[in-house]
């Protein structure tokens, strides 16, 4: 990021720019990088909030490790990576939209970003049948929580013991739902770039908001990638 | 010193001296910080008032000073820091001998077990010049063991025990306060701590008490079932206890720690967290079945099966030195 | 001797304050300055009702025995006058009002970055605000600020889901505000605005805005955990469901530690501008002193267990942190030295600003002295949850950060509303709140030395003679905050109005109207000259301020 951006133009700019520029801004280029850094910074609070839960995960799992993985076994490792799939896939579709806006492809514009949404559904969807799994197996935490004789991996003759299993899910239905609740917010900032998009405001000169609200996009899987392996994938033994 | 208007308390601990020296070399020090940048403040503020025609003479600043008044305040903190930290670590570190009394705190009272047997509620009697070591937990929340004459002060938290420990050097009445925010009647968890001379305090241990905390103890043991397992010899589905206190223990899954009171007492409340080697998890946990009084009782049995009170951790918190694993974060 | 040369302007000029009247011309605004008066009111809101619980507080204190209110209602008082005071006034006082003020003018912009999400932090602010006023008048909590577990996830029967999400809210209203100015300062200065050129305001601003960013996001999930603990009983810190305490404690306090340091690092900008101005010269070791608030927003994180030196870390983390808190004390001390050392042959002036900065001075050496005692173990033990820590933070907030406020809104009252205020009384009301202040805080450190712990409504008889001393501190500074409430308010009518640069400060924004138009500028500034150059502006050289179109 580099130093001051503005350079002296102020005066005669009004018949020469895009009528997306906002006039506390001298020039276009100021502020497409001011939003960049803006959206940059906002993932950045992003990290240190999930960032907390990160935390309380690891030191969980350092101190009931056994149980930690008994917990883990119990969730869907198929649904997780199907899930971790779909969302590479949709970030290749925000790429691919962005890309369409830059060489002024509407087409592929419009069908990237419709494509992405559904691949945000779909993982939205997978998410609502593995959290119906948890429910009826009683691994909601809760008054009906039950976790009564499931084997530690690697020790076979050891039970998990099942408060320490309940915070595994704890923090599972904390990390994955705010994740998915992000996701949520992410299909409505997209709905609303569609709409832009369908409208024809984005050209090869402007299509800040796709980028902008690609980063976020792609934020949101990236806290995905960390969740995945550290949720699903932790003492699988064969 | 100042009796109408006392600038401390009462001093009746060995560490209370320690405590209170520092405290005046800060005061000391803070003072002459402050006296040094008051006057150049009213110096400069007078002296070089607004006058007519006198412009300000612009300084850009200066390397050197700017180093100076860096490494020096530096240097003053670190002597205050060592200070501060051999004090600390004096207080942390009862010593091996010290005579314990089990503290149980909740919502808004203090429960106290002589290791002797005395129950005592909101006073703790105990002689002069002896260390006493307190074992503390909560029975609900965070509660927080403060004697300013000792010029001690300990969380106790639910779920674990902490530890602390003084040594009181003047008989007398003192202050006892909770100092963490626990509800309603905070204010109200006051209690006393008597200091009396060792013949006043042999007089009132011997008026009434229900046996050593070790033999109830051990009662609850035998009646628990616990001997039927933790048989003393080597036969037992359990780990033999004699002796067990205070020396290291080898886990199933190959980590060392250390038999202290946390140990034991989550050994009685979650056995399936560490599994002694060689043995089966074969353990009930009795929580729910004993309450924090009984666990005292029972800790206290365990540990004067291995003789005296020795206890070789050498922090006053009675955790496992070995890699923590358990309800603490450190 | 005042500096304020009033001119009187005859005909009424446009400025942001009379350009457009109607309350949706308010409520809709994006203009950065309209918005800082949105906060200036909701805020001074705010600081009455926590005031007003601290009245109460002082009130009960008065006598040892518990006769005013009853206990749970007391300790809804010390919880609710925290939170407001923390969550609702200082954390966002001087950086939304007088940041979203004066940033922009100061770097020569028309605005900040994002002026619609500027608006948008404001109403976050006040929607928390809302939910926080529901929360008091519903009931209330009683928790502490500092909500430990499991007292405030499953013992406590008052409104801690509420209060919580409240908290919540207002931390993204932070959030957004340090964005905010981080990509404005980067972005948006002036041609010739180079780095060093910056006024210390908005260096201190700057490291604000990165602990607000890295820090409130820490709280946030915090509070979220907890909130979620108390409503679905998940157990992650509450020990009889296998959680820990303490791992709450760390969470809380990761943030709760930067977060002084958000009160106090704004509050240092006014100080350098204040100084800077009434004693006519630059700031002593300019660069220093800007890059003593980055050394404390960076040291600022690595400090903050040691809130918890005796909640059961173990002895050798403790060292650890007693020993990086003393890092932290390095840059405040450098601070204090270097604006010490401006006042050496400047030409000095004793208008009501500077005798807040004066206040400040003495004040925050003080308050900050007393956060060595803390920092060493041996003491800490002794006097953490005593009326020791009570007096050293409010040294620091009050006697500190407030001070910076009264201060600044002071030495810009001119700019803001185009009006001077009354300089008699407001030195008055200076005094009156240094004397009112130490009056009340100064017998709270020995108070907790000899033993008396906070958040206590009933408390052994030998403890009251310092206890009815400090209550009565607490009307005179009462009296002292009144005092600028009335006639702030008696000058938006009748004040004489303010020339352009009342001060002949240095500094851009003294380049705009008073007020302001809503743009700031005719035109760009293209800057040419150091900050703080006093001796152009003394001299009678004409200001160079070069002017392009």
């Amino acid at each position: 990021m580099s130093d001051s951006q503005a350079t002296a133009q102020t005066s005669v700019h009004e018949d020469l720019h895009s009528p997306a520029l906002l006039h506390h801004f001298a020039t276009e280029e100021q502020q497409r990088n001011a939003s960049s850094f803006g959206m940059w910074i906002f993932l950045g609070t992003e990290v240190m909030f999930f960032g907390g839960l990160f935390v309380s995960y690891l030191i969980y799992r350092l101190w009931y490790f056994g149980d930690f993985g008994a917990a883990s076994k119990s969730i869907d490792a198929g649904l997780g990576a199907t899930n971790t799939a779909v969302l590479i896939c949709s970030s290749l579709t925000v790429v691919l939209a962005i890309w369409g806006a830059q060489i002024a492809n509407r087409k592929l514009m419009i069908g990237s970003l419709i494509l992405t949404m559904l691949f945000g559904l779909a993982f939205l969807g997978i998410k609502g049948k593995e959290y119906k799994d948890k429910f009826e197996e009683h691994h909601v935490p809760g008054a009906s929580f039950s976790f009564e004789k499931v084997p530690i991996p690697g020790h076979p003759d050891q039970y998990a013991n099942p408060r320490h299993a309940q915070i595994f899910f704890a923090l599972y239905f904390v990390m994955t739902g705010l994740h998915a609740l992000h996701m949520v917010v992410g299909l409505g900032i997209f709905t609303w770039l569609l709409i832009m998009a369908w409208k024809g405001r984005f050209t090869p000169e402007y299509h800040t908001p796709l980028e902008i609200g690609g980063l976020y996009w792609h934020f949101v899987d990236i806290i995905w990638i960390y969740l995945f392996p550290l949720l699903y994938l932790i003492d699988r033994h064969p | 010193m100042f009796d109408n208007f006392p600038l401390w308390p009462a001093r009746a601990s060995t560490a209370a001296g320690n405590v209170d020296a520092l405290y005046i070399f800060l005061i000391i020090v803070s003072g002459m910080m402050t006296l040094l940048v008051f006057t150049a403040i009213v110096i400069f503020a007078a002296r070089y008032r607004h006058r007519r025609g006198v412009l300000a003479e612009q300084i850009e600043g200066s390397i050197p000073l700017e180093v100076t008044w860096s490494i020096i305040p530096l240097g003053v903190f670190m002597v205050i820091f060592v200070w501060g930290a051999v004090v600390y670590f004096h207080s942390r570190t009862p010593p091996r001998d010290a005579t314990d009394v089990y503290v149980v705190a909740k919502q808004w009272m203090w429960k106290l077990q002589h290791a002797e047997g005395q129950r005592e509620i909101n006073s703790l009697h105990i002689p002069v010049d002896r260390d006493v070591r307190l074992i503390m937990t909560s029975q609900d929340v965070i509660h927080s063991f403060f004697v300013p004459a000792f010029r001690m002060k300990q969380d106790v938290l639910p779920g674990r025990y902490t530890t602390a420990w003084f040594h009181a050097t003047k008989a007398g009445t003192y202050h006892l306060f909770c100092a963490e925010y626990c509800g309603t009647q905070h204010s109200g968890m006051i209690g006393d701590i008597v200091v009396m001379e060792p013949a006043q305090y042999e007089a009132w241990m011997s008026g009434g008490n229900t046996g050593p905390l070790s033999a109830t103890g051990e009662k609850l043991f035998a009646e628990l079932g616990c001997a039927t397992c933790h048989r003393s010899d080597t036969q037992g589905r359990g780990p033999n206890l004699q002796g067990v206190f205070g020396k290291p223990v080898q886990l199933q899954d190959g980590r060392m720690v250390t038999a202290d009171e946390n140990y034991i007492r989550e050994s009685i409340l979650d056995p399936g967290s560490k599994i002694v080697n060689g043995f089966k998890p074969v353990m009930p946990t009795f929580q729910g079945l004993v309450n924090e009084e009984q666990v005292n009782a029972l800790v206290a049995y365990v540990k004067s099966l291995s003789g005296a009170s020795a206890v070789k951790t050498n922090t006053a918190m009675a955790q496992p030195t070995a890699p923590a694993k358990g309800n603490q974060v450190q | 001797m005042s500096m304020a040369t009033p001119i009187v302007t005859p005909v009424e000029r446009e400025d942001y304050l009379n350009k457009e009247y109607g309350v949706a011309s308010w409520l809709l605004t994006t203009d950065h300055k309209r918005i800082a008066l949105l906060y200036l009111i909701s805020i001074t809101f705010f600081f009455f009702i926590g005031g007003f619980f601290a009245l109460l507080i002082r009130l009960e204190l008065l006598t040892p025995a518990g006769d005013l209110v009853q206990a749970d209602t007391y300790n809804k008082l010390f919880t609710m006058h925290g939170q407001v005071m923390v969550f609702f006034f200082l954390i966002p006082s001087i950086p939304a009002v007088l940041g979203n003020f004066l940033i922009p003018m100061m770097i020569g912009a028309k605005d900040l970055a994002f002026p619609r999400i500027n608006l948008l932090s404001w109403y976050l602010y006040i929607i928390a605000g809302i939910m926080m006023l529901h929360c008091i008048l519903t009931g209330g909590v009683d928790t502490g600020w500092t909500f430990y577990t499991p007292f405030s996830t499953a013992f406590s029967n008052t409104k801690v889901i509420e209060a919580g999400l409240a908290i919540f809210v207002s931390g993204f209203s932070s959030i957004l505000t340090g964005l905010n100015f981080v990509v404005t300062i980067h972005r948006m200065r002036a041609p010739g605005m180079t780095w060093s050129r910056l006024p210390l305001f908005v260096w201190s601003h700057y490291a604000t805005s990165i602990i607000q960013i890295l820090g409130t996001p820490v709280i946030a999930i915090t509070l979220v955990l907890v909130v979620a603990e108390r409503a679905l009983h998940l157990g992650i810190f509450d020990p009889k469901l296998g959680g820990d305490p303490l791992l709450f404690q760390h969470l809380f306090w990761f943030y709760s530690h930067p977060a002084v340091y958000i009160m106090i690092l704004p509050s240092m900008g006014v100080v350098s501008e204040v100084i800077a101005c009434f004693s006519r010269k630059r700031i002593f070791g300019y660069h220093f002193v800007a890059l003593s608030s980055l050394a404390i927003a960076v040291f600022g994180f690595l400090v903050w267990a040691h809130h918890m030196f005796v909640a059961g870390i173990s002895v050798y983390a403790a060292l650890v942190f007693s020993l990086l808190s003393y890092s932290v004390a390095v840059p405040s001390a450098v601070k204090v030295f270097n604006w010490t050392a401006t006042l050496y042959k400047g030409s000095i002036h004793y208008d009501a600003p500077m005798l807040y900065a004066f206040g400040f001075l003495g004040l925050f050496t003080m308050g900050g002295l007393t956060g060595l005692f803390l920092a060493a173990l041996g003491i800490d033990v002794h006097v953490t949850d005593t009326y020791f820590v009570v007096a050293h933070f409010h040294y620091i907030m009050v006697g500190g950060a407030l001070m910076g406020y009264l201060g600044g809104l002071h030495f810009w009252w001119p700019k803001i509303s185009g009006r001077l205020y009354p300089e008699g009384w407001a030195r008055l009301a200076a005094l009156i709140v240094f004397v009112g202040f130490n009056l009340t805080f100064f017998p709270q450190f020995i108070l907790g030395y000899v033993g008396m712990p906070r958040r206590y409504y009933q408390y052994p008889g030998e403890f009251q003679v310092l206890n009815v001393m400090s209550t009565a501190g607490a009307t005179v500074l009462g009296i002292g905050y009144l005092l600028p409430m009335i006639y702030f308010l008696w000058s938006m009518r009748y004040g004489k109005p303010a020339p352009d640069n009342p001060w002949k400060a240095a500094g851009l924004e003294w380049q705009t109207q008073s007020p302001p138009t809503t743009f700031n500028f005719e035109k760009e500034p293209v800057v040419t000259w150091e900050a703080y150059n006093y001796d152009e502006i003394d001299t009678g050289h004409k200001e160079e301020v070069k002017v392009v179109g």
